[in-house]
């Protein structure tokens, strides 16, 4: 476990690969990547009880799956600052032969990885799905799910959403980074959410809320999560973040949503985030 | 041509049940999972032996076959069950990510498949799902022919490691199988050795192909039969060693003649021994309401057919 200024401290370090990664590449998803860093550090560094010496079958540990597979490069960058493998790596992200595919997948093997995602909305159940063998095999094992509030739109969502309610699954904490925008606007003008809330709650779900760019508030939230697990209800965090946080000129919009930064843009991006740890 | 008895017809879908039934004792590992229609896939046994090891997603195929890619993880092998049509062309994008792609040890159970569902329609009765799944890279397809092939099948398919299509049925057909065969996947089965033309069939029509061999017979043409189960990865070369025989080639399938074992066969000649084939197949079409013999009739996949094909293809050669 680490504090919160070491976590602030990684979670700026990942924002640099971040914006280095997508422009080494001129493709990729830099915006709900930088609204999720501090959210994937606190989990992999603090929060989460993982190995590093990956095994598939994750057990007696807990897992992470990343269900909006787009900000596969945020999830990248704290796989390999955790040390699931050479970070030196990550300057192949979206490049031929590369192990880091535009969006998380098996098939290259890469350590950390357990499911590819990209198409919405089955990170949900595939969470459900990996929660009940850990709960058959007496395992303790938390099991976590990020998902996109755009990606709340997919049917899917909630046939699990169902399921994990009425099956009382009650060790898997689902977090919803809630940005408010999508690809083609915000979630309001494309298809509204409503009271998410309630939604979840009417659901069956233990809801939590945290602002998913304040470290502290972030720990805190996720430790409640955790306390929570075990008391018959499935738990969602949502979790409020701004798309592009920590570089000035990508926050409060959609526009960089799937938008690579070009040089000059990359240099003002770097000069906001300090290099806290090595580049690679 | 050679002799087939059966004492009894009975249903493919049975054949699965009584296979995951023996899987429940043998394979700790084995999981089931069920979109509310246990009954109908005859996995109600399974179910009643093992309530920790079964899990009842309701009417969500979407959230069941993501699910039974998580249970992978574990090490568990999940075994899906519902229509063909909600086990294909529902949830395919769901198997492609989640199961095909990720490389996932998931059997997608299928039962219902074709025109031989008969009465509820063409909503239900799919003919494209053999098409969908082999189209899928990392993906086994296999359609057995009869309860005993299927009882066997659902057994190796848990023995193998990957994601599996299995392709079964609803109604009683003859069940002519050896009840101790040994189930090969991709290994076609020789039926009857002939010489003038090779009919490769899969599922509810290979017996239909051994109707259409004794017709065949008393015409005096001498037909080699072959039982193609797995459709995924085709046994080309027991397609090839017959076709270098007869030269000719009769296909037939309860499918679309898009997509089908038809169109299978038909690349492999082309590619390494090119033949002429009729297909004995849906002509892209939908089915409708009626019994399964009335439809099989109508949609021109009875043993008459498979005959007149394999006129047709001889005359061709």
């Amino acid at each position: 476990m680490s504090s919160i200024s070491e976590l602030e401290k990684i979670a700026t370090q990942v924002r640099r690969d971040i914006v280095r990664m997508v422009h080494g590449c001129q493709s990729g998803h830099p915006g709900g990547s930088l609204g999720c860093a501090d959210f994937l550090t606190a989990l992999y560094f603090h929060q989460m009880n993982h190995h590093v010496d990956f095994s598939m079958d994750g057990k007696n540990e807990d897992l992470f799956f990343l269900s909006n597979g787009h900000i596969s490069p945020v999830w990248y960058s704290v796989l390999a600052r955790a040390g699931y493998f050479p970070v030196a790596e990550l300057a192949t992200f979206r490049k031929l032969n590369t192990r880091l595919q535009g969006h998380p997948t098996t098939a290259e093997h890469l350590p950390g990885v357990r499911m590819a995602s990209g198409s919405l909305g089955q990170g949900l159940s595939v969470a459900l799905g990996a929660a009940e063998i850990k709960k058959l095999n007496n395992d303790k094992g938390i099991v976590y799910t990020l998902h996109g509030d755009g990606e709340l739109q997919e049917g899917q969502i909630w046939e699990a959403a169902l399921y994990a309610a009425h099956h009382k699954m009650d060790r898997v904490i689902a977090t919803i980074d809630y940005n408010g925008q999508q690809i083609d606007g915000s979630t309001e003008q494309v298809l509204s959410l409503g009271n998410l809330a309630a939604k979840w709650e009417a659901f069956g779900w233990d809801v939590l809320h945290t602002n998913g760019n304040n470290m502290q508030e972030l720990v805190d939230c996720l430790a409640l999560a955790k306390s929570k697990t075990g008391a018959g209800k499935p738990i969602v965090i949502i979790m409020k973040t701004e798309m592009g946080a920590g570089v000035d000129f990508m926050m409060g919009s959609h526009k960089w949503h799937g938008v690579a930064p070009n040089d000059e843009q990359l240099a003002a991006a770097l000069g906001q985030l300090e290099e806290t740890l090595k580049d690679y | 041509m050679k002799q087939y008895t059966y004492t009894e017809k009975k249903d493919t879908r049975s054949g699965f049940g009584a296979g995951l039934s023996e899987l429940g004792k043998t394979n700790a590992n084995v999981v089931a999972l069920c979109a509310d229609l246990t009954g109908s896939l005859k996995m109600d046994a399974f179910a009643k032996d093992h309530p920790e090891r079964f899990f009842q997603v309701g009417i969500a195929e979407a959230n069941m076959i993501g699910m039974a890619a998580g249970m992978t993880i574990g090490g568990k092998i999940p075994f899906t069950g519902t229509f063909a049509n909600f086990s294909t062309g529902r949830v395919y994008d769901q198997i492609r990510q989640s199961v095909a792609y990720s490389e996932k040890n998931v059997k997608i159970c299928a039962s219902h498949a074709g025109l031989t569902l008969g009465e509820d329609g063409a909503t239900h009765q799919i003919l494209e799902d053999i098409g969908l799944m082999k189209m899928l890279p990392n993906m086994v397809v296999i359609n057995p022919c009869d309860y005993n092939q299927t009882k066997a099948a659902t057994i190796a398919i848990a023995a193998y490691e990957g994601p599996v299509y299995l392709r079964f049925g609803r109604p009683a057909v003859p069940n002519f199988t050896p009840a101790d065969q040994v189930f090969e996947i991709g290994k076609a089965v020789m039926l009857n050795e002939g010489k003038d033309v090779s009919i490769f069939a899969t599922g509810h029509l290979v017996w239909k192909a051994i109707e259409a061999g004794h017709q065949l017979a008393e015409m005096g043409i001498s037909a080699e039969i072959i039982n193609i189960h797995t459709i995924k990865p085709l046994d080309a070369q027991a397609v090839i060693n017959s076709v270098k025989k007869t030269r000719c080639v009769v296909t037939a399938e309860e499918h679309q003649k898009n997509g089908g074992l038809g169109d299978s066969i038909a690349q492999i000649l082309a590619e390494q021994f090119p033949a002429p084939i009729e297909m004995v197949a849906v002509n892209d079409s939908f089915g409708e309401s009626g019994t399964p013999d009335q439809l099989m009739t109508k949609y021109g996949l009875d043993a008459i057919n498979i005959v007149e094909a394999a006129q047709k293809v001889m005359s061709r050669r």
